[in-house]
């Protein structure tokens, strides 16, 4: 590992000499040129971290509605829900990003229903969906680890299950679907890169449209490994610190 | 209970023909059970007899197959009646099942306010006297984790109350506990046996059921093998699994 990083700072470190084929000027902050491009490249990071956000908040939101019937007893309630997750988990995300964007306007114009999708919303919906069926399935490992004799104390005090849910279960299983949760988050990151391919401004968009310009992928495309690694590494110090809180707070 | 009480049914419990199975096993057998108003209970046996599951299936926390359940003039079948059987039955599970994230107060007031609609001051009012009754009050601003087994009990004990019960359904209450903590919690029971409860536990206490009981219920392999009062119970077993059961039990 340490050695793979000394070989990396090596290569970068050479190719900032002059002998080297680097040509880091493309992004050199001193010249006009130079920092115009960092900024076109930078002004993406508003456009990931948005849709990141709604998709992780909207995946969310399906998660819980997918999990809660996906716990039922009664097969009839959990099948729809098991064959959501299923369905969902098996589809890669740059076909059902393409299968939104350009197939879905067509279905929903059989349907009389005439919707623009644009870039922007096409990523967050592919992105919720295709995230909701981890999530549905962080909820449900999170719920089931609370004991079931939680469940049936509940119901010997009156409680129905939404009581049950709100007041006894779910304040419990937080503590435990919290930081995984987090973690899906960097994975929605990493994923919204997808969004380029419709479009969509965002970071790694910008980067490929001044490669395009400029003849650099080299420099640019490692800028842009950066600036996600940066990103993350915020998410990740964050889902730690919010596992080491969470984890205090059971022991006490 | 005084007959001038009068309930306006003959019984607080009526089982009839009672048949479970969990898939192949035959987990209870044609048991037929009568419990009057006020009657104290003392249902034994080796484990795996069916004696947690049958009291479990009084409030309706394990389905039956077979057989009719009558709590207090009210049959068991829909969900309506279910509510409404589990509205006169308490209970307190061998692992106290308190909730952990809230405070031994929150603990005792959430079923009188959320199913019962009580208010919070009412409800407050209603958890000390209860928590009076079992001997802790100055507990009430505690989480369950910090309290002992026994204290841990005596809140689960006081929560049920709370609802204001007719009749109580006690499953091993002191199998989880510290030895010397096992008298606090039988104290306990037998101050709410003393006061008219009409109560089925579920013990290997056998020094308690000379005590409270006033009818032992043995059951092996599912089936009530053997009932009668604890004189004759104790001193004249009339079965032969009975007798072994008892010796075993009684060596220690």
């Amino acid at each position: 590992m340490k050695n793979l990083f000394a070989l990396a700072a090596l290569t970068l470190l050479a190719g900032c000499g002059s002998g080297g084929n680097w040509g880091w000027y493309v992004i050199d902050p001193t010249t006009t040129q130079g920092w115009n491009n960092i900024t076109f490249l930078l002004d993406g990071f508003g456009a990931t971290i948005l849709l990141s956000v709604i998709a992780a908040a909207l995946s969310m939101v399906i998660g819980m509605l997918v999990a809660l019937p996906g716990m039922s007893t009664n097969r009839w309630i959990s099948l729809p829900s098991r064959i959501y997750i299923e369905f969902i988990r098996a589809i890669p995300l740059l076909p059902m990003l393409f299968w939104v964007f350009y197939g879905l306007p067509v279905v929903l114009q059989s349907m009389g229903i005439t919707v623009r999708i644009d870039a922007f919303w096409g990523a967050v919906i592919t992105l919720a969906i295709s995230d909701s069926a981890f999530t549905a399935e962080i909820y449900r490992s999170g719920i089931q680890s609370i004991a079931r004799g939680q469940t049936e104390a509940a119901k010997t005090i009156g409680l129905t299950y939404g009581q049950t849910m709100r007041y006894v279960i779910l304040p419990q299983a937080i503590r435990r679907i919290l930081p995984p949760l987090a973690n899906q988050f960097i994975y929605i990151v990493k994923m919204s890169a997808f969004a380029s391919v419709i479009g969509m401004q965002e970071l790694t968009r910008r980067a490929n449209e001044l490669v395009v310009t400029e003849y650099r992928p080299l420099e640019i495309y490692t800028l842009l490994i950066l600036e996600y690694l940066v990103l993350v590494l915020i998410i990740s110090f964050f889902v730690r610190w919010l596992e080491r809180k969470m984890g205090a707070d059971e022991s006490r | 209970m005084p007959d001038d009480a009068a309930p306006d049914h003959a019984n607080a419990i009526e089982i009839k023909g009672l048949n479970k199975w969990y898939d192949e096993y035959h987990a209870l057998k044609d048991v037929d059970l009568t419990v009057q108003h006020g009657e104290r209970i003392v249902v034994c046996g080796p484990s795996g007899s069916g004696k947690s599951t049958l009291i479990r299936c009084v409030n309706s926390l394990e389905e039956h197959d077979e057989g009719q359940i009558i709590v207090d003039g009210t049959l068991m079948g829909d969900a309506a009646s279910v509510e409404a059987i589990r509205a006169e039955v308490g209970m307190v599970f061998q692992q106290f099942n308190l909730f952990p994230h809230l405070t031994i107060m929150q603990n005792l007031t959430l079923g009188p306010m959320k199913a019962r609609g009580l208010s919070r001051a009412d409800a407050e009012a209603r958890a000390m006297k209860y928590l009076e009754r079992v001997q802790i009050p100055e507990q009430a601003d505690k989480k369950p984790g910090a309290l002992s087994g026994g204290q841990q009990q005596r809140v689960a004990i006081a929560r049920s109350l709370c609802m204001e019960p007719k009749i109580m359904l006690f499953d091993e209450p002191t199998s989880a506990l510290d030895p010397e903590m096992i008298s606090e919690v039988l104290d306990v029971i037998v101050d709410l046996a003393d006061s008219g409860m009409t109560m089925i536990v579920v013990t290997h206490e056998m020094g308690f059921a000379r005590r409270a009981a006033d009818r032992m219920v043995f059951m092996d392999h599912g089936a009530i093998v053997e009932t009668g009062t604890p004189t004759e119970f104790f001193e004249a077993p009339k079965t032969e699994r009975c007798r072994t059961f008892l010796n075993q039990i009684l060596k220690h």
